[in-house]
């Protein structure tokens, strides 16, 4: 079972329901923002293990080039350019392998180059998994799909990139359930109109949660009324909330909105049909 | 010797284009015939990498000077390699380009401008 966690709009709260939703059902936690990776502060894991993430670039032997620009021409990103020789840009290279593969003199080999990083910590007996992406990296597809290879079938929470790009998109292969994020303003209730595009365009099942909620009725409640969307929770606005997230604290230790996620689960598991 | 202008239209009489990556053409100048000879910009239409595919073009066609608004690190990188000399754009018609850069009126140059200038 695997239950993405999304938004369309950044700073909704994708962190906060993921965190305390994986701490609360004590499942594995993965933090697929690999852009902005913040699970960590609030799950706290320990003995944490690094592995470095690379893709392969191409790399020209000059005295094997015949200078047919046959790597050029097929290359989709125009990543290699030939002046007098063959120049790589290696930031636009998806490492695709093209170029090596219609090389007729077999000139190109590839290199690792690294753009970021995976971590694997625990918390009690909870598997955290995280990526970073190297700043001024542009690609963090590689290291979300090499997230998504290190996990088996057992129940997971992947905590997404905001947005609905091919970083969303990735880690939603293949989940189960999706639980859609938002706020009650009028950016939120946009941006969470292009997320249930998405999901309703990938066949996935889904549900909505309001954070920072203070009146009932609002545009996104009747939005979601209208569209017959389930909600599967609200968060209050709440001093007390902000408080405890700026200390890197979970909700959960707070008696009052450990209650909040444990009607969340409830409404997921209803959504489902299985107990998480 | 060949001098590639960045242009908004196919026609001389038209205005020169500040973007080099994006622009929609480029007017290549052969001061061997006098003539002024138009092509498409491959570049323009590239999800990524505009001003590389720009710059290869440019560097295909033989060109040995380019006069534009704003060059972007990564076509400045090939432009270089490739020996071709840059000069800012002078005023806003393509026909005065050639006569500004035989009179020397013509600034180079020598710096990148800002990546993705031409993303609107």
């Amino acid at each position: 079972m695997q239950i993405a966690v999304l938004s369309g709009k950044g700073g909704t709260g994708k962190t906060t329901v993921s965190t305390n939703l994986a701490k609360l059902i004590n499942v594995r936690y993965i933090d697929c923002d690999v852009e902005e990776p913040n699970g960590f502060i609030f799950l706290k894991p320990e003995g944490i293990k690094s592995q470095e993430v690379s893709i392969p670039v191409p790399y020209v032997d000059e005295d094997k080039c015949t200078h047919c620009k046959k790597c050029i021409d097929i290359c989709q990103f125009n990543a290699l350019v030939h002046t007098n020789k063959v120049i790589l840009f290696e930031k636009l290279c998806h490492g695709c392998g093209a170029c090596r593969a219609v090389c007729p003199t077999m000139a190109i080999t590839e290199k690792d180059r690294p753009i970021g990083k995976i971590e694997v910590g625990y918390n009690g007996d909870m598997e955290c998994l995280g990526g970073t992406l190297n700043v001024t990296e542009p690609m963090a597809g590689p290291i979300i799909s090499k997230l998504k290879s290190m996990i088996d079938d057992k129940t997971t929470i992947l905590d997404c990139s905001p947005g609905s790009s091919c970083n969303v998109v990735k880690p939603l292969l293949g989940v189960d359930y999706a639980v859609l994020v938002t706020e009650p303003t009028e950016f939120g209730l946009h941006d969470l109109k292009i997320a249930v595009e998405l999901v309703r365009k990938m066949d996935i099942p889904f549900g909505v949660v309001i954070n920072r909620l203070s009146q009932e009725d609002n545009t996104t409640s009747r939005y979601l009324k209208d569209e017959n969307i389930n909600i599967v929770g609200t968060i209050p606005f709440d001093r007390n909330i902000a408080v405890m997230y700026s200390k890197g604290e979970l909700l959960i230790n707070d008696d009052k909105y450990k209650k909040l996620f444990t009607d969340i689960t409830h409404n997921i598991e209803e959504a489902i049909g299985c107990s998480l | 010797m060949k001098i590639c202008i960045s242009s908004t239209v196919d026609n001389i009489n038209g205005m020169t284009d500040g973007r080099f990556g994006r622009c929609p053409f480029y007017a290549i100048y052969d001061d061997a015939t006098k003539e002024y000879e138009f092509v498409a910009n491959d570049g323009a239409k590239e999800a990524q990498g505009a001003g590389l595919k720009a710059a290869q073009q440019v560097v295909d066609n033989g060109v040995e000077v380019v006069i534009t608004g704003n060059v972007g690190p990564n076509a400045m990188r090939v432009l270089e390699s490739g020996n071709i000399k840059i000069y800012k754009i002078l005023g806003d018609k393509v026909k005065e380009q050639v006569d500004y850069y035989n009179e020397g009126k013509l600034i180079s140059i020598s710096k990148p401008g800002a990546s993705h200038m031409g993303i609107r």
